[in-house]
Parts: structure tokens; C-alpha cells; sequence
């Protein structure tokens, strides 16, 4: 079974950061709403893991 | 006259008059304005080469009150090099557990355990005046020596003018102005930069619309040695982060962030400032310590530098060229790297041996370091203070994924301490072709310490320029009239192999006298040894 990685695993966090905020720049609260959404759709699909998923599900709540 | 700006925590020096206030204007081969810590390391580091460098200050010792705090290993090993961070580290304080909240609960803690094999800790806290007290000492250590070294106290200049190849400038002091001349002109003189002014030029960059108090208490009770650090804090009024951080002397410097729209007198009222303190120290011990405030201010920043740190014979240092935020300690620490840049350089083209064109790179390699810097400062700044709802959103998210799971620790950031730069890719360092060899010494990065006899590695680098062979045998080469004086050593420590071997059995690295790493070799081949060093003083 595949486990989640809950360990650090993300090169440059403070990179990896400054671009996910930067990302929602000039976004109304609506429209940065939306963006999350599709950005967890998309990267739902590239993890490809239903498991893994769920698991991730746990982690966020 | 002479204005007195600020109280001086230490007379460190003196006015004295000089016969060069009576006489016609002396030309001097560096005249560096400014006795702050950038100012006195790069005056140090000139005279212990034997080029003579003349420091002028408005006042006559080290400004009292909370300036750096925290000074990383790079600027003890430079203050090393210089045979001054000794009484620094045992003055300073040296922590490393550290607690990161948010609102009422902690997120969660670490601990910087340090890595053996180093002579300095990754970083100290330290008042800045005792660190420029230091340099003094050590400045009057090289005089007593020889070295051609000058501090002039209450020597304010008033007025500069550039010609083509030296510039005058008009000195005030206590018994009236003079005037003298300078090859080249270092302004080392802070933020506010009175020479950056009198040439009108420009200092641009990002203001952050926030307002921090400071207060420094003195505190007798058992607080333990540790950084606490709070996201929305809470305790009443008290604004988006505080800080605790503990300085020698049993003094405490506390930090609140308190917004944009203050009202700045009633904000500095001590009872008012008392109740803050009161607040957050007995959210922890439960019960409010004694203690006295020893200082207090408030401050705000920006983030800025110069386009270009050199203009013809003037060339900017430290604060006077680039401002950071304070978080992560890269104000102090990266103007000392300036110091430790710009030292050799000088002192190869005053002596000859190179072009003026070398100080181009001072400035090229330092505009680089400054923007690394202003990356990371404004990046925390942006973490501790989200500028959009959305940002508060995630950051508070991190917060909390934080105190659950490793993953979202690495993505807290209330300052990334100052780390020395990376010089890779630019002109004067030559390529890696040490198959195998570690990244932390390739070259453009700083020779990593490791304990090498009785002492340390990086006792026997710097200086001029040294060939370091390990595990096998160079020969002292030169170029140009520049020599790189070859260090052999046959059988090296584990902690050496590992941090300049790495999957090797043999290398030859060619270090600068600023104890950055030109180039690296698996053998030593004279030609390319030369050619390597060639290109370090800018006649590759």
C-alpha cells in the first residue's frame, strides 16, 4: 500500500511558497476559490492513488 | 561643530587633533566613512595587509542602543580570519532550542544541534556595540604590529567631490573643518547614507508598511536560553508576531509587531510597553518575572539596494548599499561580507598587482549576495505578515498542518538566518572538475570549516591566496606577480575528507584570500593551476 508522505519532501519550501502565493495574485476571493479547487483537481490526477488520497484527506483535516 | 546624533555605548575612538587639519590636504589610498561593524572589519583586514586605510566617524565609539543582534558563523569565521571573533563567541550567547506559536498553543519546537567539526556555532547573539569593541581591540592589536591603520573620531564629513581619479572631501571636527583626499572612498556609513546623498543618488526598493516594537529588558530571573516566536499572538494588543530572544548581560530583546496605523507616542509610553511585556512573558512562566526595560524604539523597513554599489573611486559597503528587513539576521552579517569581498581586491590593485577593474567585481559578486538577501528577508516579511486574505488562508494553514505533520515545518519561516553567498557561474572563479566532490565546496562557495590538527581548517586559509592539497602534493605557484602559497595536507580528518573529498581520494582547491573557493582540481597541473588564479585576480 502506498503511505502519503508526510515528511518534507518539497526542494526550495520557501521558493515552492512564494510561488503558490504569487500564483493568487490579483484574484478576487471568488476566483482564488476556484483556482485551489482546480489546483487540488489537477493535482489529484497526477498522484493517481485513490489510497494515497484519502490519506491526504485525513492530513488536511 | 560636530552634531551629536546618537549616546555611544563605548568611546572607542576618540577625537585628537591631527597635523593634517593644519597642513595642505594629504592624499590617502583609502579613506572609509563609516566606523560601524563594515567600516572597521574592512579597515582591520586592509592594515593586517599592510595597505593603509584611514577611517572617519561622526562620532567617537559604537552607538548605544538595539542595533544587530545575531551574528552567523560566515561573519565569525571572517572576524576569525581577522583574529577577533575569540571574545565575540564568549561574550555572545549561543542557542539552540527554539519554540514557534500560534494564537495560544505552540506549533512546534526544534533544535539547531550544530555539526561537529567547526570552530564557530552557526551563529551568536550579540549586542552590535561590543562587536564593534572587538574590532577595535583587534585594530589596536595590528597598529600596535604595524599595521596602517587610522581611526579619527568626530570627523564628519560635510561635503565630497569626485574627480577623475581620487575625490576631496571637507572634514568637520570639534576644532573646525579640513579637507583631504582619497584614491578610492568606501562609504561604510549606514542606511541613511550621508555620501549616497551628497552624490543624489538613488536607494529604491519595497517599503513594508509595518511598525515594530523593540524592548530590551533586563531580566535577572532563570529564563531559559531559548527563540520563542508567536504568530498572532494572544495576549492583548500585541499585534501579528512577537519575538523573545535572549542577548549577554541577562538582556532580553523582545520584538512586537504592531501594524501600520499606530500612534507612535502613545505606543512608546512604558506603562503601556510594560503591559505588552507583562503579557507575553507570563504566558509562558505564569506568572510575570521581574524585570527593568533597558531600551526601547520603534522601527520600519524596507528592503532596498543601490543599482550599482560602485560610482568611478566611491564604492558602497554594508547598510549604505543594501537595507534588509531583520529577520534572519542579514543586515550586519552580509555588510561584513562585503568587508571580506572588497579587502583583497583593494589591496591587490592599490599594490599593482591588479586592474581597477577588479573592483568591478566586488561590485557584481555583492549586488548578487545583496538581492539573495532581500529575497529571503522579504520573503519571511511576507510569511509573518500575509498582505492578502488568501495569504493569511495559507499561511495559517501551514501553521496548523505544522503542528501535526514534519512535511509543513520547512514552510514556517519567521527568517531564514543568513547563510554566506554562493558566488558560482561568475567571472573570476574557474570551473569544478572534481568528479565527485561535494557541493559545499564547489567553487563560488566558501570553504566549509573542519578541524585539521590542533586546530581548524580554516585557521590556515585566507589571507592571500592558498592552495589547498589533500591527499596528495601541490607546488607554490604565480601569476601576475600574485603568489597562491601551496598547503599540503597528506593525511586529512574525516570531517576535511568528507567536506572536500567527498567520493574522491585526492584534490587541489585553489581559495581566495576571502576564503572562497576559485576552483577545484583532482591533481595538481601547474598551467592550469596558474591559469585558474589568473582569472581570480581578473587577468584570466
Amino acid at each position: 500500500m502506498s503511505m502519503l508522505i508526510l515528511t518534507p519532501n518539497l526542494p526550495d519550501p520557501d521558493g515552492f511558497y512564494e510561488e503558490l502565493i504569487r500564483a493568487h495574485e490579483g484574484l478576487t476571493k471568488e476566483q482564488s476559490d476556484a483556482f485551489n479547487a482546480r489546483l487540488i483537481l489537477t493535482l489529484a490526477n497526477h498522484i493517481g492513488d485513490r489510497e494515497v488520497l484519502r490519506q491526504a484527506f485525513e492530513a488536511a483535516k | 561643530m560636530v552634531a551629536t546624533r546618537y549616546k555611544t555605548a563605548f568611546k572607542l575612538y576618540p577625537y585628537e587633533k591631527v597635523a593634517a587639519q593644519d597642513a595642505a590636504p594629504v592624499r590617502h589610498p583609502v579613506v572609509i566613512v563609516g566606523g560601524g561593524p563594515i567600516g572597521l572589519a574592512l579597515a582591520l583586514d586592509l592594515g593586517q595587509k599592510g595597505t593603509p586605510a584611514l577611517v572617519l566617524d561622526d562620532h567617537d565609539g559604537a552607538g548605544l542602543g538595539s542595533k544587530a543582534i545575531c551574528f552567523a558563523k560566515r561573519t565569525l569565521d571572517i572576524a576569525n580570519r581577522l583574529g577577533a571573533s575569540q571574545p565575540m563567541v564568549d561574550k555572545g550567547v549561543v542557542w539552540n532550542v527554539g519554540k514557534v506559536f500560534h494564537d495560544d498553543h505552540k506549533v512546534f519546537d526544534f533544535n539547531l544541534q550544530p555539526e561537529d567539526g567547526h570552530r564557530n556555532p552557526a551563529f551568536i547573539n550579540l549586542q552590535q556595540p561590543y562587536f564593534e569593541k572587538y574590532l577595535v581591540d583587534a585594530i589596536h592589536t595590528a597598529q600596535a604590529a604595524g599595521a596602517p591603520v587610522e581611526l579619527r573620531g568626530r570627523n564628519c564629513v560635510t561635503a565630497m567631490e569626485q574627480h577623475g581619479s581620487y575625490s576631496t572631501l571637507t572634514v568637520e571636527t570639534p576644532d573646525g573643518p579640513y579637507q583631504l583626499e582619497a584614491d578610492y572612498l568606501i562609504a561604510c556609513d549606514g542606511a541613511r547614507s550621508p555620501l549616497r546623498e551628497m552624490m543624489g543618488l538613488s536607494f529604491d526598493g519595497r517599503v513594508f508598511e509595518d511598525n515594530f516594537l523593540i524592548a530590551d529588558v533586563h531580566m535577572k530571573a532563570d529564563f531559559p536560553t531559548e527563540r520563542w516566536f508567536w504568530f498572532e499572538p494572544p495576549f492583548k494588543n500585541s499585534g501579528q508576531s512577537a519575538l523573545l530572544h535572549k542577548q549577554p548581560d541577562d538582556i532580553w530583546r523582545i520584538d512586537f509587531q504592531l501594524g501600520w496605523d499606530i500612534d507612535r507616542e502613545k505606543e512608546m509610553d512604558p506603562d503601556r510597553i510594560r503591559a505588552r511585556v507583562d503579557a507575553m512573558l507570563s504566558s509562558q512562566a505564569g506568572e510575570v518575572p521581574e524585570y527593568e526595560l533597558e531600551w526601547t524604539s520603534i522601527y520600519t523597513f524596507q528592503c532596498r539596494r543601490m543599482e550599482k554599489f560602485r560610482h568611478g573611486n566611491v564604492i558602497f559597503a554594508g547598510d549604505s548599499a543594501h537595507q534588509v528587513s531583520p529577520f534572519g539576521a542579514r543586515g550586519a552579517n552580509s555588510g561584513v561580507q562585503d568587508a571580506d569581498n572588497l579587502a583583497w581586491k583593494l589591496d591587490l590593485v592599490l599594490k599593482g598587482l591588479a586592474d581597477d577593474s577588479l573592483l568591478d567585481t566586488y561590485a557584481t559578486e555583492r549586488e548578487h549576495a545583496a538581492d539573495e538577501n532581500i529575497l529571503n528577508s522579504s520573503r519571511a516579511t511576507d510569511f509573518m505578515t500575509p498582505k492578502s486574505e488568501l495569504s493569511k488562508t495559507f499561511r495559517n494553514a501551514v501553521l496548523e498542518l505544522a503542528n501535526k505533520h514534519a512535511f509543513a515545518r520547512p514552510l514556517v519561516n519567521s527568517g531564514r538566518l543568513s547563510v554566506p553567498c554562493d558566488y558560482t557561474g561568475f567571472a573570476l572563479f574557474g570551473a569544478d572538475t572534481l568528479l565527485g566532490g561535494p557541493d559545499i565546496s564547489k567553487p563560488g562557495m566558501p570553504c566549509p570549516d573542519a578541524p585539521h590538527g590542533d586546530g581548524f581548517i580554516l585557521d590556515h586559509l585566507g589571507g592571500g591566496f592558498i592552495l589547498l592539497a589533500l591527499g596528495c602534493e601541490a607546488q607554490n605557484v604565480s601569476a601576475h606577480g600574485v603568489g597562491a602559497q601551496a598547503l599540503n595536507i597528506m593525511a586529512p580528518s574525516d570531517a576535511l575528507k568528507a567536506r572536500y573529498l567527498g567520493n574522491t581520494a585526492q584534490a587541489v582547491y585553489l581559495i581566495r584570500p576571502d576564503q572562497h573557493v576559485v576552483a577545484r582540481w583532482n591533481n595538481f597541473v601547474a598551467d592550469d593551476v596558474t591559469a585558474a588564479l589568473a582569472t581570480a585576480i581578473g587577468k584570466g
